[in-house]
């Protein structure tokens, strides 16, 4: 019992990964596709939290009452990673707002179809 | 849902929980980042993106049985991976056998803060938050070279948003008196330069977004942005170049004071102020960004 309640958290991290995969590959229309990454990378930061915990352990913020302290270096990894994250998504939704003004839309699919009509051979 | 509105807030929920839960795992600083990115700057960036795109979803024609398989076995596959995984709180586990005890174990001679993670951060590996705050720089130069930095809008006065006028401005002094005391007291307590950034960006957003855009646009220029990004960078490079033409290692901070670790305290002092400085100008440089564009009508 003890052995599945410790693997919960990956459970859940594989789930919310599968999730942001899947969106990232089913859905057309490409700030849904974002979405689906940021939600794919926060699963990433939840697992890497998890590898951080340790019981009976407090907050690496050195204390006399505390003996044990969660490991620091996640933490670190993933503070920082969390507002490079941000950065890279307004790159990511500066070139979606791009596309919309050259075409007129953000789904995948009538951008490929635009793109596609120009490329007919000349007969 | 093929409303794009209530995707992005319910992405915001879903990212102020995962704060909650970090809390839960004694990770406060990143718990603090989460909050005030995910739940705040990047659902207002979303809605801007929103505001120049479309709100609603075509209809999908795609069909998704491929894509369910694929996740299906990658989900499989890591599942299976995550079987040999220590259990959550092993004090036994691999990772803590490494560098962490290290850390925890120096940072009280060597450094002298009590916030490890801000040692860690700041200092043991300071190499890694130099790239870190570049990259955030950059991602700001590219949208700015994407969308350009537009100019303010003139806002109309709504007599239906008195309340948030009378909430809203006693707020957004206390955020940017906060913002200075999570930049100040990092070492101590939760907080650091990235936390404060972001946060001090978001008292101007909020106050952008209630009072309108042209207000805080006159109290800090769009054009003064990047130049403050990078003075956060040269802030950054600077203190590790100081300590090398003092004839140590780049970003050995035992240089900048007469004792090892009252240098050490000045050069996180230096560093973070780097960090808070770069982060804020480029969230706001990104938002600035986003609402000075003018929407392109389609027909």
């Amino acid at each position: 019992m003890n052995e599945i309640l410790g693997h919960f958290n990956y459970l859940i991290v594989v789930l919310l990964m599968m999730m942001g995969l899947y969106v990232v590959i089913a859905s057309p229309n490409l700030i849904k596709k974002l979405i689906g990454l940021s939600l794919f990378q926060a699963s990433v930061f939840i697992l890497f939290i998890t590898f951080g915990k340790v019981s009976g352990g407090g907050p690496p913020i050195l204390s006399q009452q505390l003996t044990a302290y969660s490991n620091p270096l996640p933490h670190v990894l993933i503070l920082t990673a969390i507002v490079v994250g941000v950065a890279t998504t307004a790159v990511g939704l500066a070139l979606i707002v791009r596309v919309y003004e050259a075409y007129g839309t953000t789904d995948e699919d009538e951008i490929d179809a635009m793109d596609n009509a120009d490329d007919k051979p000349v007969v | 849902m093929r409303d794009l509105f209530a995707v992005i807030m319910l992405f915001g929920i879903f990212s102020f929980i995962a704060a909650l839960l970090f809390l839960d795992m004694d990770a406060v600083d990143v718990a603090f980042t989460e909050a005030a990115v995910g739940a705040g700057v990047t659902t207002v960036l979303m809605l801007s993106a929103l505001r120049l795109t479309q709100r609603y979803e075509n209809v999908s024609h795609r069909h998704a049985g491929m894509a369910l398989v694929v996740v299906t076995l990658t989900g499989a596959a890591l599942i299976y991976g995550t079987l040999d995984f220590p259990s959550l709180g092993d004090p036994n586990a691999p990772v803590h056998e490494h560098v962490a005890p290290e850390y925890l174990q120096q940072t009280p001679e060597k450094i002298g803060v009590p916030n490890v993670v801000t040692a860690v951060l700041a200092s043991f590996r300071g190499y890694d938050t130099l790239g870190e705050t570049v990259v955030i720089f950059s991602a700001g130069i590219v949208v700015m070279l994407l969308l350009g930095l537009g100019r303010a809008e003139d806002f109309e006065q709504q007599e239906d948003i008195l309340i948030l006028w009378v909430v809203v401005k006693p707020m957004v002094a206390l955020i940017l008196v906060f913002a200075l005391y999570v930049q100040f007291h990092g070492d101590f307590g939760a907080g650091g330069g990235f936390q404060a950034g972001v946060i001090f960006a978001s008292g101007f957003i909020l106050y952008s977004l209630v009072y309108g855009e042209n207000h805080t646009r006159k109290v800090l220029p769009a054009r003064w942005l990047p130049r403050l990004a990078a003075l956060g960078v040269l802030l950054y490079a600077g203190t590790g170049m100081f300590s090398f033409f003092k004839g140590q290692v780049f970003l050995d901070y035992n240089a900048l004071a007469d004792s090892p670790v009252s240098g050490q305290h000045l050069g996180i002092l230096l560093v973070e102020a780097g960090v808070g400085l770069t982060v804020f100008s480029t969230v706001l440089l990104i938002f600035y960004a986003f609402s000075g564009r003018r929407a392109v009508v389609h027909e």
